[in-house]
């Protein structure tokens, strides 16, 4: 026989789950964002080369879900849209692509190292 | 003749990477995007899952001589998918050919890599579990037990009639921290006939050469490398575990991705003590197919 409480838990987490998964889709991440994360700098923000190397890494590991070039694919979203452009700020991209969302399909980029995940940003904050 | 640079060996070394080159320049022209960006471990496992959708193509080989025994080469390849973002699946082939005896497929393995955590933490457990059905293998893509020299010297004819049905259990922890990659695996490993658990571990530590991507195009910049060092062994099994009577491996790593997304791997490994074979000489060359089922798609694969 399960307890009572041990049957309030299951149906909690019956009901959790679906809700938490359902919560991180369609920009819902941005919301998880520690206040800290979000007030990082890009230390590559504006640099040209910097850019012209975040395109390359884009290319490389990027474009084959978000398209060539960034406008998104029938699964996976723009990197032009105002969300990404306007709302999330280059401390939420770098929060993002360190963490990933994997519900969504999005892996964690940490293999690349924080010099080129701020390369990438600088590149996709370009295409405002 | 027992040295490693034996000319069979070399031979089917070089027979071995000329047939996955061809496999891979086969898959080539319908995949101008294949990239992959591998640490430069041959036996541990990283954190890094396979990304969503992608198919990683790998040949790993190992040229060792075991004192007392002929030279030897394993191979295998795998198939590695990313089913999700969470879970990894792989399928192995493997084979050998040992100088003086013969050249035989010895059987396929199934892995399974699931990440319980979402999101990045210091330290990333990942959990692996596999099927093998092999018999005289050589690849020596772990260690466990009292695995050592002695097993390597086993004549083929005789090692073939030891069917192996393992099940094999690994928690694979890993961090990033400033650049560096830092992964430990611990494994248990049991044989189906009823054979004890046998343990082993894996440590490996990497950085890549320059951390920063370079505005251009480049080949041999040191972007591409990636160096470091591993280490495995066994640690006996469930009726005595330590260290006693069992092979330890020492040595550096470094790999090389081309400008094409080829990765390219070379690793000298030494042997810590008189189980272990002196050297072994591992090689490994990867090649990623991002989106592989959108190539079989209308207008997929782009």
């Amino acid at each position: 026989m399960i307890g009572t409480a041990a049957r309030r838990f299951l149906v909690l987490l019956i009901v959790a789950l679906p809700l938490a998964l359902f919560a991180t889709s369609d920009g819902a991440w941005l919301m998880k964002v520690p206040a800290r994360d979000r007030e990082k700098v890009n230390p590559y923000r504006d640099q040209t080369d910097a850019v012209a190397a975040g395109r390359r890494i884009y290319v490389d590991h990027c474009a084959h879900c978000h398209g060539d070039d960034a406008q998104g694919t029938k699964k996976r979203p723009s990197l032009k849209s105002a969300r990404v452009q306007q709302e999330a700020t280059e401390g939420d991209l770098h929060w993002l692509l360190v963490n990933g969302n994997r519900g969504q399909g999005m892996p964690s980029w940490t293999k690349l190292g924080d010099p080129q995940i701020w390369q990438v940003i600088a590149y996709v904050k370009s295409l405002h | 003749m027992k040295t490693w640079m034996n000319s069979y060996v070399v031979r089917r070394l070089v027979r071995a990477v000329y047939a996955v080159l061809l496999l891979m320049g086969a898959v080539l022209p319908s995949c101008l995007k294949c990239h992959a960006q591998e640490y430069p471990y041959f036996v541990t496992y990283s954190q890094e899952m396979e990304e969503p959708g992608n198919l990683d193509i790998e040949s790993f080989d190992v040229a060792g001589s075991p004192k007392g025994g002929n030279s030897f080469l394993g191979s295998d390849v795998e198939f590695e998918y990313g089913a999700t973002g969470w879970w990894t699946t792989e399928f192995y082939l493997d084979g050998q050919a040992t100088a003086n005896e013969s050249t035989i497929f010895t059987g396929f393995r199934w892995e399974n890599r699931f990440r319980p955590l979402p999101g990045e933490h210091w330290i990333n457990p990942v959990l692996y579990v596999e099927f093998e059905d092999t018999s005289a293998d050589k690849t020596l893509r772990e260690v466990v037990g009292h695995d050592g020299n002695d097993d390597l010297i086993v004549p083929n004819w005789l090692a073939r009639q030891d069917k192996e049905r393992e099940i094999e259990l690994k928690l694979i922890l890993g961090s990033n921290v400033h650049g560096w990659n830092i992964s430990e695996n611990f494994i248990a490993e049991k044989n189906l006939a009823g054979d004890p658990w046998e343990f082993g571990y894996a440590v490996g530590v990497s950085h890549p050469l320059k951390m920063a991507a370079s505005a251009h195009e480049c080949v041999f910049c040191l972007e591409k490398f990636q160096a470091g060092a591993e280490m495995y062994g066994g640690l006996g099994d469930a009726d005595g575990f330590g260290l006693h009577l069992t092979s330890q491996y020492l040595g550096p790593t470094v790999n090389w991705t081309a400008s094409n997304g080829m990765t390219v791997g070379f690793s000298p490994q030494f042997g810590l003590n008189g189980y272990s074979v002196p050297v072994l000489y591992r090689f490994s060359v990867s090649y990623e197919i991002q989106q592989f089922l959108s190539h079989f798609h209308r207008g997929g694969g782009q």
